[in-house]
């Protein structure tokens, strides 16, 4: 499944030393494994448990999401801008399939 | 935790002893392990109050979709930055919500997401620092339609 997240950077060209604040979206039903389906059946467990983010190949930010993370997770945080290159963010599913989505940063 | 309930708490909870009365079949919410989790974040120490900014609405109409901000104050230079943040939920048929990994790189220890919430209850979030020093704060939050598929 393509899923393809909705990443937005307040600014695309930074100063160095800038903090640049990072919005992103993805499409995710963030399963609990709680509920049951109508012959009551428990639904199996089904969530992004993993995401991190990379710019130019060093980690700023990472998180460990729970099933008490809403469905289509949304995450926004902030990073300080050192140097140009990829925004990489990286959503890994229970069953070790990944989401990714870049972005770029150009630091003057 | 103690815990002294003002006047408008002790409503809500006779009022949920009214419904589980009437719903004797329904099993009561027991708490979840989020004492036990801090701990086991927290290494055994308690975590002191303050420098953890927890921000929720105060009452949530819809559980499923709660937006939450979460901004611990430190410098966040390699001498001193906050490493890791966990928020646990204490109402919710799992503790865990989201922990957050920081590094000096992230400049400003904030992060949002939107988060389930089962019922009213107390959101409490733990920062780590790099020192080994632990803060927390805690918010109710009123939830007036439960997420997680309850």
């Amino acid at each position: 499944m393509a899923v393809k997240p909705r990443i937005k950077l307040d600014k695309k060209e930074a100063k160095k030393g800038d903090i640049v604040e990072v919005k992103a979206l993805v499409s995710h039903i963030m399963e609990t494994g709680n509920r049951k389906d109508a012959n009551g059946n428990t639904i199996p467990r089904k969530i992004l448990n993993k995401f991190v983010c990379t710019v130019a190949g060093k980690q700023v930010f990472a998180a460990d999401f729970e099933t008490a993370v809403s469905a289509n997770p949304y995450i926004q945080f902030k990073f300080k801008a050192t140097e140009t290159g990829p925004v990489v963010l990286t959503w890994t599913d229970d069953d070790g399939s990944t989401i990714v989505g870049e972005e770029t940063i150009t630091v003057s | 935790m103690t815990r002294v309930f003002n006047r408008r708490e002790t409503f809500w909870l006779g009022a949920g002893l009214v419904g589980t009365a009437a719903f004797g079949a329904r099993p009561a919410l027991a708490k979840n392990d989020a004492d036990e989790a801090i701990k086991k974040f927290a290494g055994g120490k308690t975590p002191a109050q303050g420098k953890v900014k927890l921000d929720l609405p105060e009452i949530a109409e819809n559980g499923n979709t709660v937006p939450m901000t979460v901004s611990v104050e430190s410098p966040m230079t390699e001498q001193s930055y906050v490493t890791d943040v966990l928020v646990v939920a204490n109402e919710n048929p799992r503790s865990g919500v989201v922990t957050f990994h920081f590094t000096p790189a992230s400049g400003v220890a904030e992060a949002n997401t939107r988060i389930r919430l089962a019922a009213t209850q107390d959101v409490i979030a733990v920062a780590k620092m790099n020192d080994g020093s632990f803060y927390m704060a805690s918010k109710q939050v009123k939830v007036t339609i439960g997420g997680c598929g309850g």
